[in-house]
């Protein structure tokens, strides 16, 4: 039972957590709806919301730039979830399940790999993307950003899969499943959460990168949507796009918002899963 | 980006090994050193399954990375890529002797020595909230802590910019009773000012991640070990620092080296705020601006070859000096 | 050395569950205690409300004449050894015990803490590992380590949570004397929760069971196996445990599945007007024909052995029975208190290792009708209990217990203390 000085207690440390973690949020939130001409208010809340913010960048004169740039985001983040997720749970089934030599120097790569500076690659990679024509295109992007999330998503998972008790494999072949029915019905189940939330937290940081976004492209074809803001002028040269890129900004925010709500605690077990279960 | 990595090291003496790891050491051991066929087959399998992955994660930094120390050993540059010539350590020389060079890494040691420390005491604070939080408190704190680590650096170097702009920031009109702060200070014209609005946005972004591994790390602690000391006559304080911080001290240095880690490339923040104007260049965005902003490539690789070299000494300094363990990040083996 | 007061204790959760429920006991300065009671019963969580780590609902707790109910553990100074030990994995065999006094903060010198430090590793033949991790321990070495760290700090009053039910039988039964020399010679005030009874019979001054966090009896070990209060802990005390037999109250006898009890004064009494009734008999009451004289008021009884267990020191043989419809709710109900498994219901009967009794054979045995006991079906009360017997009982054993501790301290006054210790495991 909680005593009312505990109860008090809580209730102010969980406000101080949720404004910590939604204040700069609500705070952009707020931007993007003030007209123009509050911009320079100094206000938190807009006096008199609109949306014209949202139109100019669906709909309006920004819409070309923002609209592609998600699409590239969104179509160049899933393809490299994809891939990675692909590759890290072929890898991470072999370290986790089987024994051979080398799967050390797999792990230890990937560590390496993960805290490799992405600047370093950038310009050797810009030269060369140059050279053989996948500057400014989608596989040019897709590439790289391997380096962002096979790491993560290997030792992730490697982790998930530690804790698959195997035997069940066994057990149901003895209980009379063919191999095939085996990893069918006693192993997929176990593994997929584990892969979904790989892929979650590898779609996360392919989300967010910058660095490969505004250095391997240069144009509308494959600017992601992080690099598009950062190159987003005002309507006229000397209006500040603030209330646009506050706008965008909320849009990308979205989903990653919804994603967090619906999956939060998967991604918490993902995200702290290799770091203490090793 | 930092891998979720770290040691199992924290056990109880009392605990029994993880049943994973247990039966992997059987396993392991019960198979004759000898190599027979079958584990000839496995070996196969294994690099048949893991092959991919490794060729990949080599393609995409081993070789650039060669690349970039080769090329820095020339004087390249793209507007004129017929003049290459090699010039062998002289980058580098230039680089070293350069105030510049040496500006940026101070101002990034700064950035990443006062981020970790800041994020060490609020992911501390903000784990400490969620390990004792009740269950129905627990699930909507975690789901407030993930929004920032969710949200994109970019968005969050814009939300902490316009707050501290001067024509469209509310700060400096909230806070013009802070000796200090006036309607018309410009956080971005002074390094000082300018590195505080960075540093927040940094620290704001990733310390829910720190939080969550310390999080994880406090979990470890045995419950009844807290009991006990309580029961020796410890204070709370006394528990925090006899017990429970030496106990996850494995989980607190790996969450710290791949902090600083990560704080020691930091780019997006600045990149968006101040493009390194005001004296707030960091090694990462002069890199950048030399390469693929100037175009010249030797130059612009040296840097990264440089970056990179530092990126090794953090890790060489942290795993012989602070003695991070990452061998149990390996998976016990 | 403290004496620790429990007035009218309660323990209750959020959902209104009683954990424990309305609790007194007085514990005297010095004294052994033992809670004991199957899992679920409140003993730990009583113990964890006399040392601070759970609140107290309603009731007082006083240690010596200070109220602690709302003292923080750190200021009631009581040990506790915990089940797990709940060792310092980070910190020597030295600083786990020397860790309570490092707490402190100056108000002893390193010198005394070190003098303090060696006296209990002396007396716990801890010595030569004091620079080890409790990782590289033994688990009886890490539970002797635990207890180190208890009597280091001179405390008010020892509190052992279940301290040896992870290690094995054999090191359990060192331990367990360890734990009574140990006592002994500090003569501190002792709370120790078990849920062996072995550990409750040997240690204890005095016993208390607990069932449902009601306590149902506080004794002395030998007053609670000889007159129990009720079922629950003539059920719970003894091993095997005591045997349940459906009673039909006749003219003259009480008829049972396994001969019939003449109806003596002292049965008639407790039975008061009663038709059914459950009679209790102890296994070791049984005895055979065959290799035993019969005294002239036994009562005999033909019996188709089921199932044989040889022990070496005995042999229980075990002959079935359908108990009768109006008790059988009530022994289930009781053996779901005492965990049990709700299985058939049997006669065990434990007879001399010598017997060629095996299974399947026919066998005639006998009980003295004395030694049964008679409960009420309804609620369970002993009503052969013979109260004037008990506090005998209690009586006897309290006295040797002072001889014990006068007799521990003399030999410690002579400096043989360690010598009183000898190795464990």
């Amino acid at each position: 039972m909680l005593t009312t000085k505990q109860k008090v207690w809580w209730a102010l440390g969980t406000v101080a957590v949720l404004v910590y973690a939604l204040f700069p949020v609500a705070a952009i939130f707020a931007t993007s709806f003030k007209p123009s001409s509050e911009l320079t208010s100094g206000t938190f809340l807009p006096s008199s919301p609109t949306l014209s913010n949202y139109e100019s960048i669906l709909a309006g004169d920004a819409q070309e730039l923002f609209l592609s740039s998600l699409r590239n985001s969104i179509g160049i983040s899933v393809i490299s979830t994809v891939l990675a997720s692909i590759l890290a749970t072929l890898a991470a089934y072999a370290i986790a399940r089987l024994d051979f030599p080398g799967k050390k120097l797999v792990l230890m790569t990937s560590l390496a790999v993960s805290i490799f500076p992405v600047i370093s690659i950038v310009t050797p990679l810009f030269n060369l993307w140059r050279t053989i024509g996948l500057y400014d295109t989608w596989p040019g992007l897709i590439i790289p950003y391997m380096s962002l999330t096979l790491p993560i998503s290997i030792w992730t998972l490697t982790a998930f899969f530690r804790q698959i008790p195997w035997e069940l494999e066994q057990a149901a072949q003895v209980d009379g499943a063919t191999t095939y029915q085996a990893f069918r019905r006693a192993i997929v189940p176990l593994a997929a959460p584990g892969v979904f939330t790989t892929a979650l937290i590898a779609f996360f940081i392919a989300w967010n990168d910058f660095v490969y976004g505004i250095s391997l492209t240069s144009t509308s074809a494959a600017r992601p949507v992080p690099a598009a803001l950062a190159f987003f002028t005002g309507s006229s040269q000397f209006e500040e796009p603030t209330g646009a890129i506050s706008a965008a900004a909320v849009v990308v925010t979205i989903p990653v918002v919804v994603l967090v709500l619906l999956f939060q605690r998967q991604i918490v077990s993902g995200l702290t899963q290799g770091a203490v279960k090793g | 980006m930092s891998a979720t990595t770290g040691p199992g090291a924290t056990s109880s003496p009392t605990a029994a090994p993880s049943s994973s790891s247990a039966r992997n050491a059987n396993a392991t051991s019960s198979r004759k050193p000898r190599r027979s066929a079958r584990r000839r087959a496995e070996a196969r399998l294994g690099w048949i399954l893991a092959g991919p992955a490794f060729v990949v994660m080599l393609a995409v930094t081993l070789y650039p990375i060669l690349q970039a120390v080769w090329e820095s050993l020339f004087n390249y540059q793209l507007t004129a890529p017929d003049d290459r010539t090699f010039v062998g350590l002289n980058n580098y020389l230039v680089i070293l002797t350069d105030s510049i060079f040496w500006r940026a890494m101070g101002v990034t040691t700064l950035i990443m020595v006062i981020t970790v420390a800041v994020e060490l005491v609020i992911g501390f604070g903000l784990a400490m909230v969620m390990h004792r939080a009740l269950r129905r408190l627990r699930g909507l704190l975690r789901t407030a802590i993930l929004v920032p680590y969710g949200i994109i650096t970019v968005v969050s170097a814009f939300a902490w910019f316009y707050a501290f702009d001067t024509t469209s920031g509310f700060v400096n009109s909230w806070f013009d009773w802070v000796p200090g702060i006036s309607s018309d200070l410009n956080w971005f014209a002074e390094t000082p000012t300018a590195l505080i609005v960075i540093m927040a946005s940094e620290i704001w972004k990733t310390t829910p991640f720190i939080s969550l591994l310390l999080l994880a790390g406090l979990a470890q602690v045995p419950g009844d070990l807290e009991e006990a000391a309580k029961v020796d006559g410890a204070t709370p304080w006394q528990v925090f620092k006899r017990v429970i911080v030496p106990n996850m001290k494995a989980a607190i240095m790996v969450a710290v080296l791949f902090r600083a880690l990560d704080a020691f490339r930091i780019f997006d923040n600045v990149f968006i705020m101040t493009q390194g104007s005001a004296g707030t260049e960091v090694l990462a965005l002069l890199a950048y601006r030399t390469s693929i902003g100037q175009l010249q490539i030797g130059m612009g690789s040296a840097i990264s070859v440089l970056l990179f070299l530092c990126v090794i000494v953090i890790c060489f300094i942290a795993i012989k000096v602070f003695k991070v363990d990452l061998a149990p990040a390996q998976g016990g083996k | 050395m403290s004496a620790i007061t429990l007035k009218n204790i309660v323990k209750e959760y959020g959902d209104g569950y009683a954990a424990v429920n309305d609790v007194s006991l007085d514990i005297a300065d010095g004294e052994f205690v033992i809670l004991v009671g199957p899992s679920g019963c409140g003993k730990s969580t009583l113990l964890r409300m006399i040392v601070g780590l759970e609140d107290i609902t309603s009731g007082e707790l006083r240690i010596d004449d200070d109220l602690v109910n709302d003292k923080a553990p750190r200021d009631r100074d009581l040990a506790m050894v915990f089940q797990n030990y709940a060792l310092y994995p980070h910190l020597t065999v030295f600083e786990n015990i020397a860790f309570p006094l490092r707490l402190t903060k100056g108000a002893l010198s390193d010198d005394e803490i070190d003098a303090r430090v060696r006296r209990a590793s002396t007396l716990l033949e801890l010595d030569e590992h004091l620079d080890r991790k409790p990782a590289n321990l033994s688990g009886g070495q890490r539970q002797r380590v635990a207890m180190g760290r208890a009597i280091v700090r001179e405390a008010r009053a020892f509190l052992f949570d279940e301290p040896l039910s992870n290690l094995d039988a054999k090191l359990r039964g060192q331990m367990r004397t360890e734990i009574a020399r140990m006592q002994r010679t500090l003569g501190t005030t002792t709370v120790y929760v078990t849920h062996d009874q072995t550990e409750a019979l040997t240690l204890g001054d005095r016993v208390a069971v607990l069932r449902r966090g009601v306590l149902q009896q506080v004794a002395s070990p030998r007053s609670l196996y000889e007159q129990p209060v009720n079922l629950f802990v003539a059920g719970f005390i003894g091993s095997p445990p005591m045997n349940f037999l459906p009673g039909t109250v006749g003219e003259s006898s009480i008829s049972t599945p396994f001969g019939d009890l003449p109806l003596t004064d002292r049965l008639r009494s407790a039975v008061d007007g009663r038709e059914i009734v459950i009679v209790g008999i102890r296994p070791d009451a049984f005895h055979d024909v065959d290799e035993s004289d019969v005294p002239d008021e036994a009562v005999r009884f033909e019996a188709e052995i089921d199932v044989t267990e040889w022990l070496g020191s005995e042999l229980y043989a075990y002959v079935p029975f359908t108990s009768h419809d109006d008790v059988a709710a009530k022994l289930e109900e009781l053996d779901r208190d005492l965990d049990g498994e709700g299985m058939r219901t049997q006669l065990v009967v434990s007879l001399d290792a010598m017997s060629t009794l095996t299974d399947g054979d026919d066998a005639t045995l006998w009980f003295d009708p004395a030694s049964a006991h008679v409960f009420d079906p309804e609620t369970g009360d002993n009503l052969t209990r013979d109260a004037e017997r008990a506090s005998k009982l209690d009586e006897h054993g309290a006295k040797a217990r002072k001889r014990a501790i006068e007799r521990a301290r003399e030999k410690a006054e002579r400096g043989e203390a360690s010598v009183a210790v000898p190795s464990a495991g």
